[in-house]
Protein backbone atom coordinates (compact mmCIF):
# COMPACT_ATOMS: atom_id res chain seq x y z
CA UNK A 1 0.00 0.00 0.00
CA UNK A 2 1.06 3.45 -1.05
CA UNK A 3 1.09 5.93 2.48
CA UNK A 4 2.45 8.92 0.74
CA UNK A 5 3.41 10.18 -2.43
CA UNK A 6 6.30 12.48 -3.29
CA UNK A 7 7.38 13.99 -6.91
CA UNK A 8 11.04 14.08 -7.31
CA UNK A 9 13.68 12.12 -4.97
CA UNK A 10 15.05 15.70 -4.16
CA UNK A 11 11.86 16.63 -2.25
CA UNK A 12 11.82 17.08 1.00
CA UNK A 13 8.11 16.09 1.98
CA UNK A 14 5.35 13.54 0.87
CA UNK A 15 2.09 13.75 0.72
CA UNK A 16 -0.56 11.10 2.41
CA UNK A 17 -2.59 9.54 0.21
CA UNK A 18 -4.14 7.37 2.34
CA UNK A 19 -6.95 8.41 5.70
CA UNK A 20 -5.99 7.67 9.01
CA UNK A 21 -2.14 7.88 9.44
CA UNK A 22 -1.40 7.65 13.07
CA UNK A 23 1.95 8.43 14.44
CA UNK A 24 4.36 5.16 14.59
CA UNK A 25 2.73 3.88 11.56
CA UNK A 26 5.97 3.08 8.78
CA UNK A 27 5.14 4.52 5.73
CA UNK A 28 5.57 3.39 2.14
CA UNK A 29 6.41 6.50 0.48
CA UNK A 30 6.18 6.41 -3.72
CA UNK A 31 8.35 8.45 -6.20
CA UNK A 32 6.10 9.02 -8.97
CA UNK A 33 9.08 10.43 -11.24
CA UNK A 34 11.23 7.52 -10.72
CA UNK A 35 9.04 4.61 -9.98
CA UNK A 36 10.05 3.63 -6.70
CA UNK A 37 9.79 3.58 -3.05
CA UNK A 38 11.19 4.47 0.02
CA UNK A 39 10.60 4.60 3.45
CA UNK A 40 9.11 6.95 6.73
CA UNK A 41 7.97 6.62 10.10
CA UNK A 42 5.61 9.17 10.95
CA UNK A 43 6.18 10.29 14.19
CA UNK A 44 2.50 12.62 14.09
CA UNK A 45 -0.85 12.22 12.86
CA UNK A 46 -1.25 13.17 9.28
CA UNK A 47 -4.45 13.59 7.67
CA UNK A 48 -4.86 12.99 4.15
CA UNK A 49 -4.09 14.90 1.55
CA UNK A 50 -1.34 16.81 4.41
CA UNK A 51 2.56 16.75 4.26
CA UNK A 52 4.77 14.45 6.67
CA UNK A 53 8.72 15.49 6.65
CA UNK A 54 11.00 12.99 4.66
CA UNK A 55 14.36 14.55 6.84
CA UNK A 56 15.05 16.82 9.70
CA UNK A 57 15.23 20.95 8.69
CA UNK A 58 15.90 23.73 10.68
CA UNK A 59 14.12 27.19 10.62
CA UNK A 60 15.30 29.19 6.84
CA UNK A 61 16.01 26.24 5.35
CA UNK A 62 13.88 25.45 1.61
CA UNK A 63 11.38 22.91 1.62
CA UNK A 64 11.22 20.93 -1.70
CA UNK A 65 8.36 19.48 -3.46
CA UNK A 66 8.02 18.48 -7.12
CA UNK A 67 12.17 19.09 -6.71
CA UNK A 68 11.32 23.00 -6.71
CA UNK A 69 11.61 25.69 -3.60
CA UNK A 70 8.16 25.96 -1.98
CA UNK A 71 8.56 27.89 0.96
CA UNK A 72 10.69 27.94 4.04
CA UNK A 73 10.72 27.03 7.19
CA UNK A 74 9.55 28.85 10.21
CA UNK A 75 9.73 26.40 13.26
CA UNK A 76 12.18 23.33 13.37
CA UNK A 77 10.83 20.33 11.75
CA UNK A 78 11.74 16.48 12.66
CA UNK A 79 11.39 13.36 10.22
CA UNK A 80 8.32 11.88 10.01
CA UNK A 81 6.47 14.84 11.68
CA UNK A 82 3.38 17.35 9.84
CA UNK A 83 4.50 19.84 8.03
CA UNK A 84 2.02 22.65 7.14
CA UNK A 85 1.28 26.41 7.82
CA UNK A 86 2.58 25.82 10.78
CA UNK A 87 6.44 25.48 10.58
CA UNK A 88 6.47 26.44 6.60
CA UNK A 89 5.52 29.81 4.96
CA UNK A 90 5.67 31.23 1.16
CA UNK A 91 9.09 33.14 0.38
CA UNK A 92 6.71 35.57 -1.43
CA UNK A 93 4.52 38.22 -0.89
CA UNK B 1 -4.98 2.37 -29.08
CA UNK B 2 -5.22 6.33 -28.21
CA UNK B 3 -8.29 7.20 -27.46
CA UNK B 4 -7.93 10.44 -30.23
CA UNK B 5 -5.48 10.40 -32.71
CA UNK B 6 -5.57 12.88 -36.24
CA UNK B 7 -8.37 10.95 -37.71
CA UNK B 8 -10.72 11.42 -34.59
CA UNK B 9 -14.36 12.93 -35.25
CA UNK B 10 -17.00 14.25 -33.04
CA UNK B 11 -20.79 15.18 -33.56
CA UNK B 12 -21.10 18.70 -32.87
CA UNK B 13 -22.93 22.16 -34.33
CA UNK B 14 -21.30 24.40 -37.16
CA UNK B 15 -21.73 27.68 -36.53
CA UNK B 16 -22.01 30.06 -39.90
CA UNK B 17 -18.61 31.45 -38.76
CA UNK B 18 -16.88 28.01 -38.86
CA UNK B 19 -16.55 27.54 -35.58
CA UNK B 20 -17.74 24.29 -33.58
CA UNK B 21 -20.45 24.47 -30.66
CA UNK B 22 -20.77 20.96 -28.33
CA UNK B 23 -24.23 22.31 -27.16
CA UNK B 24 -27.11 24.19 -28.49
CA UNK B 25 -28.18 26.94 -26.13
CA UNK B 26 -31.05 29.66 -26.58
CA UNK B 27 -29.43 32.56 -24.54
CA UNK B 28 -31.68 35.72 -22.86
CA UNK B 29 -28.37 37.58 -21.93
CA UNK B 30 -28.95 40.44 -19.73
CA UNK B 31 -26.65 43.61 -20.68
CA UNK B 32 -26.89 44.65 -16.94
CA UNK B 33 -28.18 44.04 -13.34
CA UNK B 34 -31.57 45.52 -13.94
CA UNK B 35 -32.21 43.38 -16.82
CA UNK B 36 -31.98 40.20 -14.98
CA UNK B 37 -35.65 39.68 -13.62
CA UNK B 38 -37.05 40.39 -17.60
CA UNK B 39 -34.44 37.81 -18.63
CA UNK B 40 -35.81 35.33 -15.92
CA UNK B 41 -39.06 35.99 -17.31
CA UNK B 42 -38.52 35.25 -20.61
CA UNK B 43 -36.56 31.57 -19.89
CA UNK B 44 -39.70 30.94 -17.74
CA UNK B 45 -42.44 31.25 -20.55
CA UNK B 46 -40.39 29.93 -23.22
CA UNK B 47 -39.20 26.36 -23.30
CA UNK B 48 -35.13 25.62 -24.66
CA UNK B 49 -33.71 28.79 -23.50
CA UNK B 50 -32.23 29.73 -20.29
CA UNK B 51 -31.27 33.02 -18.82
CA UNK B 52 -27.89 33.76 -17.38
CA UNK B 53 -28.08 36.43 -14.67
CA UNK B 54 -25.42 38.63 -13.53
CA UNK B 55 -25.09 41.86 -10.86
CA UNK B 56 -23.35 44.30 -13.25
CA UNK B 57 -23.26 46.29 -15.95
CA UNK B 58 -24.20 50.42 -14.74
CA UNK B 59 -21.84 53.22 -14.87
CA UNK B 60 -18.45 50.87 -15.89
CA UNK B 61 -16.17 53.25 -17.65
CA UNK B 62 -12.93 51.79 -19.39
CA UNK B 63 -10.94 48.86 -19.55
CA UNK B 64 -13.57 47.84 -17.19
CA UNK B 65 -16.40 47.98 -19.25
CA UNK B 66 -14.68 47.05 -22.14
CA UNK B 67 -13.98 43.94 -20.41
CA UNK B 68 -17.62 43.79 -19.52
CA UNK B 69 -18.26 43.59 -23.19
CA UNK B 70 -16.15 41.60 -24.35
CA UNK B 71 -17.46 39.05 -21.59
CA UNK B 72 -21.13 39.64 -22.69
CA UNK B 73 -20.15 39.52 -26.57
CA UNK B 74 -18.04 36.73 -26.37
CA UNK B 75 -20.09 34.29 -24.19
CA UNK B 76 -23.01 35.33 -26.98
CA UNK B 77 -20.75 34.43 -29.66
CA UNK B 78 -19.40 30.56 -28.06
CA UNK B 79 -19.89 28.39 -30.36
CA UNK B 80 -22.24 26.53 -27.93
CA UNK B 81 -25.02 29.17 -28.62
CA UNK B 82 -27.33 28.86 -31.40
CA UNK B 83 -28.89 32.23 -30.77
CA UNK B 84 -29.40 35.48 -28.05
CA UNK B 85 -32.16 37.36 -26.96
CA UNK B 86 -30.32 40.57 -24.96
CA UNK B 87 -32.03 42.66 -22.93
CA UNK B 88 -30.44 45.84 -21.27
CA UNK B 89 -32.54 48.72 -19.14
CA UNK B 90 -31.32 51.53 -22.86
CA UNK B 91 -31.01 50.55 -25.90
CA UNK B 92 -27.20 51.91 -26.59
CA UNK B 93 -25.78 48.98 -24.84
CA UNK B 94 -27.75 46.60 -25.73
CA UNK B 95 -27.34 47.56 -29.29
CA UNK B 96 -23.58 47.72 -28.49
CA UNK B 97 -23.48 43.66 -27.24
CA UNK B 98 -26.17 42.71 -29.86
CA UNK B 99 -23.87 43.94 -32.62
CA UNK B 100 -20.73 42.43 -31.57
CA UNK B 101 -23.05 38.80 -31.23
CA UNK B 102 -23.80 39.49 -34.78
CA UNK B 103 -20.57 39.42 -36.33
CA UNK B 104 -20.80 35.53 -35.91
CA UNK B 105 -23.67 35.15 -37.89
CA UNK B 106 -25.94 33.96 -35.50
CA UNK B 107 -29.65 35.32 -34.68
CA UNK B 108 -29.49 37.42 -32.01
CA UNK B 109 -31.80 40.68 -31.10
CA UNK B 110 -32.16 42.84 -28.28
CA UNK B 111 -34.66 44.76 -26.36
CA UNK B 112 -34.19 48.11 -24.06
CA UNK B 113 -36.85 48.30 -21.05
CA UNK B 114 -36.89 52.15 -20.89
CA UNK B 115 -40.17 53.75 -21.93
CA UNK B 116 -41.57 50.21 -22.36
CA UNK B 117 -41.75 48.59 -18.95
CA UNK B 118 -40.79 44.92 -17.86
CA UNK B 119 -44.49 43.32 -19.39
CA UNK B 120 -44.05 45.00 -22.98
CA UNK B 121 -40.16 43.82 -22.70
CA UNK B 122 -41.33 40.30 -21.61
CA UNK B 123 -43.78 40.05 -24.49
CA UNK B 124 -41.52 41.24 -27.36
CA UNK B 125 -38.33 38.99 -26.17
CA UNK B 126 -40.88 35.96 -25.55
CA UNK B 127 -41.52 36.39 -29.12
CA UNK B 128 -38.49 36.53 -30.53
CA UNK B 129 -37.24 33.79 -28.32
CA UNK B 130 -39.92 31.32 -29.27
CA UNK B 131 -38.55 31.46 -32.80
CA UNK B 132 -35.24 31.17 -31.90
CA UNK B 133 -35.69 28.36 -29.98
CA UNK B 134 -37.95 26.78 -33.23
CA UNK B 135 -34.35 27.98 -35.25
CA UNK B 136 -32.44 26.15 -33.06
CA UNK B 137 -34.06 23.06 -32.49
CA UNK B 138 -34.13 22.84 -35.92
CA UNK B 139 -30.18 22.53 -35.91
CA UNK B 140 -28.46 19.30 -36.46
CA UNK B 141 -24.90 17.79 -35.16
CA UNK B 142 -22.36 17.61 -37.91
CA UNK B 143 -19.38 15.44 -38.18
CA UNK B 144 -16.43 17.10 -37.05
CA UNK B 145 -12.78 16.99 -37.08
CA UNK B 146 -11.06 16.67 -33.44
CA UNK B 147 -8.66 19.74 -34.84
CA UNK B 148 -12.22 22.11 -34.36
CA UNK B 149 -12.18 21.82 -30.54
CA UNK B 150 -11.37 24.36 -28.29
CA UNK B 151 -11.11 22.81 -24.29
CA UNK B 152 -9.83 25.20 -21.54
CA UNK B 153 -8.59 24.23 -18.00
CA UNK B 154 -8.52 25.20 -14.64
CA UNK B 155 -8.67 23.53 -10.82
CA UNK B 156 -10.64 24.87 -8.08
CA UNK B 157 -10.97 23.73 -4.48
CA UNK B 158 -7.67 22.14 -4.91
CA UNK B 159 -5.30 20.38 -2.78
CA UNK B 160 -2.39 18.00 -2.69
CA UNK B 161 -3.95 15.48 -4.74
CA UNK B 162 -4.85 17.86 -7.31
CA UNK B 163 -0.75 18.08 -8.01
CA UNK B 164 -0.07 14.74 -7.49
CA UNK B 165 -3.06 13.50 -9.72
CA UNK B 166 -6.10 15.27 -11.16
CA UNK B 167 -3.78 18.35 -12.60
CA UNK B 168 -1.20 16.00 -14.30
CA UNK B 169 -4.14 13.60 -15.76
CA UNK B 170 -5.16 17.00 -17.08
CA UNK B 171 -1.68 17.36 -18.43
CA UNK B 172 -1.69 14.18 -20.04
CA UNK B 173 -4.86 14.70 -21.89
CA UNK B 174 -3.48 18.46 -23.23
CA UNK B 175 -0.37 16.57 -24.28
CA UNK B 176 -2.70 14.09 -26.58
CA UNK B 177 -4.93 16.91 -27.54
CA UNK B 178 -2.07 19.33 -28.77
CA UNK B 179 -0.32 17.96 -31.39
CA UNK B 180 -3.87 17.04 -32.98
CA UNK B 181 -4.27 21.14 -33.83
CA UNK B 182 -6.78 21.37 -30.91
CA UNK B 183 -7.19 25.40 -28.77
CA UNK B 184 -5.85 24.80 -25.08
CA UNK B 185 -6.37 27.56 -22.49
CA UNK B 186 -5.07 27.74 -19.37
CA UNK B 187 -4.46 30.42 -16.91
CA UNK B 188 -4.81 31.58 -13.16
CA UNK B 189 -2.08 34.47 -13.47
CA UNK B 190 -1.61 34.50 -9.51
CA UNK B 191 -1.75 30.83 -8.99
CA UNK B 192 1.38 30.14 -11.48
CA UNK B 193 3.40 32.45 -8.39
CA UNK B 194 6.51 30.01 -7.77
CA UNK B 195 6.46 28.42 -10.90
CA UNK B 196 6.55 31.11 -13.46
CA UNK B 197 10.02 30.10 -14.21
CA UNK B 198 8.73 27.02 -15.69
CA UNK B 199 6.00 28.21 -17.72
CA UNK B 200 8.03 30.39 -19.37
CA UNK B 201 10.90 27.93 -19.97
CA UNK B 202 7.66 26.01 -22.52
CA UNK B 203 6.62 29.37 -23.82
CA UNK B 204 7.04 28.67 -28.23
CA UNK B 205 9.55 31.36 -28.14
CA UNK B 206 10.63 34.71 -27.03
CA UNK B 207 8.06 37.27 -28.22
CA UNK B 208 4.96 34.86 -26.17
CA UNK B 209 7.61 34.25 -23.04
CA UNK B 210 8.45 38.03 -22.94
CA UNK B 211 4.30 38.66 -22.84
CA UNK B 212 3.74 35.90 -20.24
CA UNK B 213 6.30 37.55 -17.89
CA UNK B 214 4.70 40.44 -18.59
CA UNK B 215 1.28 39.54 -17.41
CA UNK B 216 2.86 37.72 -14.50
CA UNK B 217 4.62 40.61 -13.23
CA UNK B 218 1.59 43.07 -13.78
CA UNK B 219 -0.59 40.50 -11.54
CA UNK B 220 2.35 40.40 -8.77
CA UNK B 221 2.67 44.33 -8.76
CA UNK B 222 -1.19 44.31 -8.58
CA UNK B 223 -1.27 42.32 -5.58
CA UNK B 224 1.35 43.97 -3.88
CA UNK B 225 -0.32 47.40 -4.21
CA UNK B 226 -3.27 45.77 -2.83
CA UNK B 227 -2.06 42.71 0.12
CA UNK B 228 -2.51 43.45 3.95
CA UNK B 229 -1.05 40.33 4.64
CA UNK B 230 0.86 37.45 3.07
CA UNK B 231 -2.35 36.34 1.59
CA UNK B 232 -2.67 33.39 3.85
CA UNK B 233 -6.53 32.46 3.74
CA UNK B 234 -6.67 33.24 0.25
CA UNK B 235 -3.83 32.17 -1.84
CA UNK B 236 -3.96 29.51 -1.06
CA UNK B 237 -7.47 29.97 0.67
CA UNK B 238 -8.80 27.86 3.72
CA UNK B 239 -9.87 25.05 1.56
CA UNK B 240 -6.62 24.36 -0.13
CA UNK B 241 -5.16 24.59 3.18
CA UNK B 242 -7.28 21.90 5.06
CA UNK B 243 -6.87 19.74 2.19
CA UNK B 244 -3.00 20.20 2.95
CA UNK B 245 -1.96 22.84 0.54
CA UNK B 246 0.68 25.18 2.32
CA UNK B 247 2.38 27.77 0.12
CA UNK B 248 1.03 29.99 -2.86
CA UNK B 249 4.53 28.18 -4.09
CA UNK B 250 3.43 24.70 -3.70
CA UNK B 251 -0.20 25.42 -5.28
CA UNK B 252 1.05 26.75 -8.31
CA UNK B 253 3.53 24.19 -9.04
CA UNK B 254 0.52 21.93 -8.52
CA UNK B 255 -1.18 24.14 -10.94
CA UNK B 256 1.10 24.38 -13.54
CA UNK B 257 1.25 20.21 -13.80
CA UNK B 258 -2.37 20.90 -15.93
CA UNK B 259 -0.26 21.86 -18.74
CA UNK B 260 1.40 18.50 -19.41
CA UNK B 261 4.92 17.81 -19.95
CA UNK B 262 5.32 17.82 -23.77
CA UNK B 263 3.15 20.98 -24.81
CA UNK B 264 4.30 24.28 -25.65
CA UNK B 265 2.54 28.04 -24.36
CA UNK B 266 1.86 29.14 -28.22
CA UNK B 267 0.40 32.47 -27.07
CA UNK B 268 -1.22 34.86 -24.46
CA UNK B 269 -4.69 36.26 -24.23
CA UNK B 270 -6.15 39.00 -22.40
CA UNK B 271 -9.33 38.21 -20.31
CA UNK B 272 -11.87 36.93 -22.74
CA UNK B 273 -10.13 36.94 -25.88
CA UNK B 274 -10.17 34.67 -28.65
CA UNK B 275 -7.13 32.58 -29.48
CA UNK B 276 -6.29 33.32 -33.64
CA UNK B 277 -4.49 29.72 -33.86
CA UNK B 278 -4.44 26.60 -32.81
CA UNK B 279 -2.10 25.39 -30.06
CA UNK B 280 -1.91 26.53 -25.97
CA UNK B 281 -2.76 29.87 -24.78
CA UNK B 282 -2.07 31.37 -21.70
CA UNK B 283 -5.01 33.55 -20.27
CA UNK B 284 -3.90 36.34 -17.85
CA UNK B 285 -7.00 35.80 -15.77
CA UNK B 286 -8.26 35.65 -12.20
CA UNK B 287 -7.61 32.13 -9.73
CA UNK B 288 -11.75 32.01 -9.05
CA UNK B 289 -13.10 29.58 -10.53
CA UNK B 290 -16.10 30.56 -11.83
CA UNK B 291 -14.49 33.90 -13.21
CA UNK B 292 -11.98 32.20 -15.18
CA UNK B 293 -14.38 29.75 -16.32
CA UNK B 294 -16.76 32.28 -17.42
CA UNK B 295 -13.83 33.62 -18.87
CA UNK B 296 -13.03 31.02 -21.09
CA UNK B 297 -16.78 30.77 -22.24
CA UNK B 298 -16.36 33.98 -23.18
CA UNK B 299 -13.67 33.52 -25.19
CA UNK B 300 -14.77 30.59 -27.10
CA UNK B 301 -14.06 27.42 -25.61
CA UNK B 302 -16.43 24.85 -26.26
CA UNK B 303 -15.72 22.42 -23.25
CA UNK B 304 -13.67 22.38 -19.70
CA UNK B 305 -11.57 20.49 -17.85
CA UNK B 306 -11.86 21.12 -13.77
CA UNK B 307 -9.59 19.37 -12.05
CA UNK B 308 -10.46 19.18 -8.05
CA UNK B 309 -9.13 17.86 -4.93
CA UNK B 310 -11.83 19.33 -1.70
CA UNK B 311 -14.56 19.20 -4.12
CA UNK B 312 -15.45 22.39 -5.88
CA UNK B 313 -19.07 22.28 -7.42
CA UNK B 314 -18.77 24.61 -10.51
CA UNK B 315 -20.69 24.66 -13.51
CA UNK B 316 -21.08 26.75 -16.47
CA UNK B 317 -24.24 27.58 -17.97
CA UNK B 318 -22.43 28.20 -21.51
CA UNK B 319 -19.60 25.84 -21.43
CA UNK B 320 -19.66 21.72 -20.28
CA UNK B 321 -17.35 21.26 -17.42
CA UNK B 322 -16.02 17.49 -17.12
CA UNK B 323 -14.66 17.38 -12.96
CA UNK B 324 -12.04 15.56 -12.17
CA UNK B 325 -10.81 13.80 -8.75
CA UNK B 326 -7.90 12.41 -6.81
CA UNK B 327 -8.78 12.67 -3.53
CA UNK B 328 -10.43 9.45 -2.76
CA UNK B 329 -11.98 10.74 0.15
CA UNK B 330 -13.99 13.72 -1.96
CA UNK B 331 -14.48 10.95 -4.67
CA UNK B 332 -16.25 8.76 -2.04
CA UNK B 333 -18.23 11.95 0.07
CA UNK B 334 -18.87 13.92 -3.21
CA UNK B 335 -18.97 11.70 -6.13
CA UNK B 336 -22.00 13.08 -7.38
CA UNK B 337 -20.08 15.91 -8.88
CA UNK B 338 -16.99 14.01 -10.11
CA UNK B 339 -16.76 12.94 -13.66
CA UNK B 340 -13.53 11.10 -13.92
CA UNK B 341 -12.59 9.18 -11.18
CA UNK B 342 -8.50 9.24 -10.79
CA UNK B 343 -8.20 7.96 -7.40
CA UNK B 344 -6.36 5.03 -8.75
CA UNK B 345 -3.85 6.85 -9.79
CA UNK B 346 -2.27 7.78 -6.40
CA UNK B 347 -2.26 3.93 -4.88
CA UNK B 348 -0.12 3.04 -8.34
CA UNK B 349 -3.66 1.00 -9.80
CA UNK B 350 -3.62 3.36 -12.79
CA UNK B 351 -1.23 5.19 -14.60
CA UNK B 352 -1.49 8.85 -15.73
CA UNK B 353 -1.47 7.74 -19.35
CA UNK B 354 -4.93 5.73 -18.12
CA UNK B 355 -6.05 8.38 -16.04
CA UNK B 356 -5.30 10.50 -19.38
CA UNK B 357 -7.62 8.86 -21.51
CA UNK B 358 -10.18 7.78 -19.08
CA UNK B 359 -10.79 11.80 -19.57
CA UNK B 360 -10.12 12.13 -23.32
CA UNK B 361 -12.84 9.31 -23.22
CA UNK B 362 -15.45 11.46 -20.98
CA UNK B 363 -14.36 14.53 -23.56
CA UNK B 364 -15.48 12.65 -26.24
CA UNK B 365 -19.07 11.87 -24.24
CA UNK B 366 -19.38 15.04 -23.34
CA UNK B 367 -18.79 16.77 -26.86
CA UNK B 368 -20.65 14.09 -28.74
CA UNK B 369 -23.83 15.37 -26.15
CA UNK B 370 -23.86 13.84 -22.99
CA UNK B 371 -23.97 15.99 -19.52
CA UNK B 372 -21.65 16.52 -17.22
CA UNK B 373 -22.72 16.03 -13.88
CA UNK B 374 -22.40 19.80 -13.23
CA UNK B 375 -24.89 20.33 -16.14
CA UNK B 376 -27.28 17.64 -14.56
CA UNK B 377 -27.22 19.42 -10.96
CA UNK B 378 -27.97 22.26 -12.81
CA UNK B 379 -24.27 24.99 -12.18
CA UNK B 380 -24.44 27.69 -14.15
CA UNK B 381 -22.37 29.76 -12.37
CA UNK B 382 -21.59 32.80 -14.66
CA UNK B 383 -19.34 35.23 -13.09
CA UNK B 384 -17.87 38.53 -14.38
CA UNK B 385 -14.95 39.84 -13.73
CA UNK B 386 -14.34 43.59 -12.90
CA UNK B 387 -11.10 45.45 -13.03
CA UNK B 388 -11.76 48.40 -11.14
CA UNK B 389 -14.86 50.92 -9.77
CA UNK B 390 -17.80 52.08 -11.07
CA UNK B 391 -18.10 55.51 -12.26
Amino acid sequence: MIHVVLHDAKDTVAVAVVEGIQAGTDLTAWIMDEDRTISVKAVQEIPIGHKVALKNMAVGDTVYKYGVDIGKVVAPIQAGEHAHVHNIKTKRW
Amino acid sequence: MPVIDKNTTFRGYRRDNGRVGVRNHVLILPLDDLSNAACEAVATAIKGTMAIPHPYGRLQFGPDLDLHFRTLIGAGSNPNVAAVVVIGIEDGWTKKVVDGIAKTGKPVIGFGIEGHGDHETIMRASQAAKKFVQYATGLHRVECPISDLWVSTKCGESDTTSGCGANPTVGNAFDKLHPLGTTLVFGETSEITGGEHIVAARCANDKVRDEFMSMFNRYQAMIDRWKTTDLSESQPTKGNIAGGLTTIEEKALGNIQKIGKKCTVDGVIDKGEEPTHPGLWFMDSSSAAAEMVTLCAASGFAVHFFPTGQGNVIGNPIVPVIKLCANPRTVRLMGEHMDVDCSGLLQRELTLDQTGDKLLECMMATINGQWTAAEALGHREFVLTRIHESA
